[in-house]
């Protein structure tokens, strides 16, 4: 495969995007746990409880900032690399990251400072509403941030204007409350707090195989076990709420999610394991449940799911009426802000399927002078990589069910054995760190490669939205990422585990005494006041 | 929604802009002296001990202020998409020497102190300097180039074409406001460590301010001549019509003439160019005097002045094109449509006041010295 401008854009954007994401679902759920122990200390007054904070959010800021400094590329890569689309859906879509810059980014990133600086300049409750309010900034951002990609998956509220060639906003309320973007917001949320529990869990069950920190590693199993087996029920639960609300806005994802290649007569089965061939247009080996896609598509037994054949199909008949839709604008343009009621009516007969239209345009300048071929090479383009998305969906799926497994198990353990765990499942629950990462990227694949060919779907497609630049600038700079972020993850990666490895940094005794002193300094500056 | 109709599409254009400038200063006044500090870094920080208090001076707070530049970043995209677009894919290489910077700068200041070692803290150290200087030197190149007109068009379905390198961009009139930016900055960072620190790292700063600031009198005198005298303006040839669509092909362009024409027909902008002097002036006394409270302010005024008067006298040009003037993108024809940019007002309004509050409520909290003690102390979690 020859590297193109596009190719390489997609490979950056991958790239930059899965490696942010290494570190914003252990953000958004560590910042909760963090949170909560705090709580149990302000509550209990017991300096354990101070110690875990401290602790777990000395790992949670050297996650922390690698998801801040990894965020930036991610806010300004669209306009470096993907400048048509910037300008093509910048009128709804960059108002959500405006926004969460406004209402989350602000928050989290002014309280953080003072969550790691503030322990002695304040009060133990403002000091925990502090953490809360860290806690409470990432996780809106991620609310935001869905809201923006929600759109790209399901772009509603939005109209494509003739004179000003982009897509604009009609309804904020639309954007705002997208169900694709609020399902997406749950069932992500729900997979930062797994990954943050099994990290948890984790690295408290390899302290009770060393014998070390047996006190902080127990209390933070608790936490770990309990917040994470709500939360791996739900994120289960919510992930299936994101499933359902593709069968009506991305049919085609849904379908090669499943492999499914033709229509069945509903209720359809579910492929529990099978090898999508793309070119043959079947999915071999395949071991169905039957019944089972069509209760969790559609939840009922009657209505039917499109395969991949009859979308191709529905497809090309899109990209016909797409041309109509094209013609129409050009004579709007040529018309120079003089256009005709009727030219403009047309127009918006067609308009829906406009995006359609501009598929050709890989194959061919001016879609209305596209070949009988070329309009079927665009409709087969709308069918993404079914095998690895097929697979990657059932590896995110597979490891949810066993989170839930693992937390039931360790959250039993802890509240019905007295703390006890096999020394097993301690190491099980070591080995387990890593999964919930793999899980996470898994699903991040499916959500954006199950969108392709578009950037947008059935607005603008990917091909489109590019930069105008050359490949060696897009190359150069890709190699830059990839050394320097390579370079940040090894030095951050031996941190942690120097960090982790270095345990609390305060015994329980010293907290004590700290404890003390800090309150003696409290009262003494407010028993000074009078004075003065 | 029709709320969004009571307000002009010209008024709120208008808002948006000087919105967009609120952001840019605010972002030079609150990040400007993080990376003035980082400048000023390896010079007026030997040991290692001073170093770790000039870097706990902003410790706390660089992570509030770098949202200023993120949130500029979004608020170009939500409300003027194709300067977002034209810009950001045309200084390409420009963009990704900042974002390589300002990603350093983050990991350094939290990993730095996480290691006793001398060499990776002394290699933290210089990516800190690089962290603030480079973004320092090239924003005010930027700028200069946006002065002058960029080399970019537009084709008829709006796809901008940038026809320019990246050495293109280092051109001698953008290099001396790359200085001015600069100067600026380390004036601002000097003034910080001035206020937040003592002993050796204050004295030292305190002379590098006094320097900074007399090199931000003269870099900005001297790019205003040379604005006045080897410059050409852009303007307008035919109508415009300040509530049009937002397509800037349908407006004529020409260039010639001189920015200076601003001050001719609208005399009041010269506020800006005063305060920036003033300003700088006022912040040579101050560090003399060991006001430092007062030279923090001076400093603020210095910068907001300088910010401002590019863009009063450019206005309504927000990116000039240099090979296609009918590009060119201006207030009046590069904004998103009308109800985004109600909707985005509304969220700043609701915000922006939060924003400044509990911003204001953090530095009160953190008010006060960092010393070589307060370090010492808490050495496990300071930075």
């Amino acid at each position: 495969m020859e590297l193109d401008i596009v190719e390489l854009s997609r490979l950056q954007f991958a790239l930059t995007a899965m490696f942010h994401f290494l570190f914003v679902p252990l953000t958004l759920g560590l910042s909760v746990i963090v949170a909560i122990m705090e709580t149990v200390y302000v509550m209990t007054n017991r300096p354990i409880w101070r110690q875990m904070t401290k602790f777990w959010a000395t790992l949670f800021g050297i996650n922390f900032v690698l998801g801040v400094a990894t965020g930036i590329t991610m806010e300004f890569q669209f306009g470096m690399n993907w400048a048509y689309y910037s300008h093509y859906v910048g009128d709804i879509f960059g108002a959500p990251l405006a926004i969460e810059g406004l209402m989350a980014f602000f928050l989290e990133a002014t309280f953080v400072g003072l969550m790691f600086f503030g322990w002695d300049k304040l009060s133990k409750v403002t000091h925990c509403v502090v953490t809360w309010l860290v806690a409470i900034g990432s996780n809106f951002s991620a609310l935001w941030i869905l809201i923006a990609n929600g759109w790209m998956q399901n772009p509603v509220g939005a109209v494509f204007n003739p004179v000003t060639m982009r897509m604009e906003m009609t309804s904020f309320f639309d954007v705002m409350f997208n169900h694709v973007a609020q399902a997406k917001f749950v069932h992500t949320v729900s997979a930062g707090y797994v990954t943050a529990s099994v990290f948890v869990l984790g690295v408290s069950a390899w302290y009770l195989i060393k014998g070390r920190h047996e006190a902080l590693a127990k209390r933070s199993i608790a936490v770990a076990a309990s917040f994470g087996l709500a939360s791996a029920l739900s994120v289960v639960v919510l992930g299936d709420e994101s499933g359902y609300s593709a069968t009506h806005s991305q049919k085609m994802k849904l379908a090669a999610v499943e492999g499914m290649w033709d229509t069945y007569k509903a209720p359809a089965p579910f492929k529990l394991v099978g090898i999508p061939d793309q070119e043959a247009r079947e999915t071999k080996y395949a071991v169905q449940i039957p019944v089972a896609m069509g209760l969790l598509g559609t939840r009922s037994l009657t209505e039917e799911m499109r395969g991949i054949n009859d979308l191709v199909i529905e497809a090309e008949a899109r990209i016909l009426n797409g041309i109509l839709a094209y013609d129409a604008l050009m004579d709007i343009r040529a018309a120079k802000g003089a256009a005709t009621p009727e030219q403009i009516a047309r127009f918006e007969d067609h308009s829906a399927d406009l995006g359609y239209a501009l598929l050709l345009k890989r194959y061919v300048d001016d879609p209305r002078e596209a070949t009988t071929e070329q309009i079927a090479m665009a409709a087969e383009d709308t069918i993404p990589g079914v095998l690895p998305l097929f697979w990657a969906f059932r590896v995110m799926v597979g490891l949810g069910f066993m989170f839930i497994g693992v937390m039931l198990f360790f959250f039993i353990r802890a509240n019905f054995y007295g703390m006890r765990f096999p020394r097993w499942s301690l190491w099980a629950a070591v080995f387990a760190i890593p999964t919930p990462w793999i899980a996470a990227e898994a699903g991040w694949f499916v959500a954006e490669f199950g969108r392709q060919p578009w950037t947008v779907d059935g607005v603008l497609p990917t091909a489109l939205s590019v930069s105008h630049l050359s490949v060696t600038q897009v190359a150069l700079t890709l190699a830059g990422f990839v050394t320097f972020y390579s370079v940040l993850f090894i030095i951050e990666m031996g941190l942690m585990l120097k960090y982790i490895r270095k345990g609390p940094f305060m015994d329980v005794a010293e907290t004590e005494a700290w404890n003390r002193r800090h309150n003696e300094r409290l009262s003494g500056r407010t028993s000074q006041q009078p004075a003065e | 929604m029709i709320l969004h109709e009571f307000m002009d599409f010209e008024v709120l254009r208008v808002i948006w802009w000087a919105l967009l400038g609120v952001l840019l200063i605010g972002f030079a006044l609150a990040d400007g002296f993080d990376l003035g500090v980082g400048t000023l870094l390896p010079f007026v920080a030997r040991t290692d001990l001073e170093r770790r208090v000039a870097i706990n001076t902003v410790g706390p707070v660089w992570e509030g202020n770098q949202v200023w530049f993120i949130l500029g970043g979004g608020a170009i995209f939500a409300a003027w998409p194709p300067l977002y677009a034209v810009s950001f894919s045309g200084f390409y290489m420009a963009m990704f020497l900042i974002l390589a910077a300002l990603i350093l700068r983050p990991v350094g200041f939290k990993y730095r102190s996480k290691r006793e070692s001398e060499t990776w803290r002394s290699a933290w150290d210089w990516a800190l300097f690089v962290g603030g200087f480079v973004p320092a030197l090239v924003f005010g190149v930027a700028v200069g180039n946006v002065l002058q007109g960029v080399p970019f068009r537009l084709t008829e379905d709006l796809m901008p074409i940038y026809e320019g390198g990246f050495f293109g961009l280092l051109n001698p009139y953008a290099l001396l406001a790359g200085l001015v930016s600069v100067s600026m900055l380390v004036m601002h960072g000097a003034a910080w460590l001035v206020f937040k620190s003592e002993g050796l790292v204050a004295d030292r700063a305190r002379e590098f301010g006094v320097y900074a600031a007399f090199a931000t009198i003269a870099t900005y005198a001297l790019a205003g001549l040379w604005l006045a005298a080897g410059v050409d303006a852009y303007a307008f040839t035919g109508a415009v019509a300040p509530d049009g669509p937002s397509n800037p092909l349908m407006s004529e362009v020409a260039r010639g003439g001189s920015w200076m024409a601003a001050y001719a027909e609208r005399p009041w902008i010269v506020v800006a160019p005063v305060m920036a002097f003033l300003g700088a002036a006022l912040a040579v006394l101050g560090f003399r005097a060991r006001r430092e409270g007062w030279t923090m302010l001076a400093s603020k005024l210095s910068i907001t002045g300088i910010i401002a008067s590019v863009g009063l006298t450019m206005f309504p040009f927000i990116l000039p094109s240099s090979i296609d003037p009918n590009s060119s993108l201006t207030v009046w024809d590069s904004s998103s449509s009308h109800l985004t940019l109600f909707v985005m007002l509304v969220s700043a309004v609701i915000f922006m006041p939060l924003i400044l509050l509990y911003t204001a409520w953090v530095y009160k909290v953190l008010w006060g010295k960092v010393t070589a003690r307060d370090v010492m102390d808490s050495s496990d979690s300071v930075y």
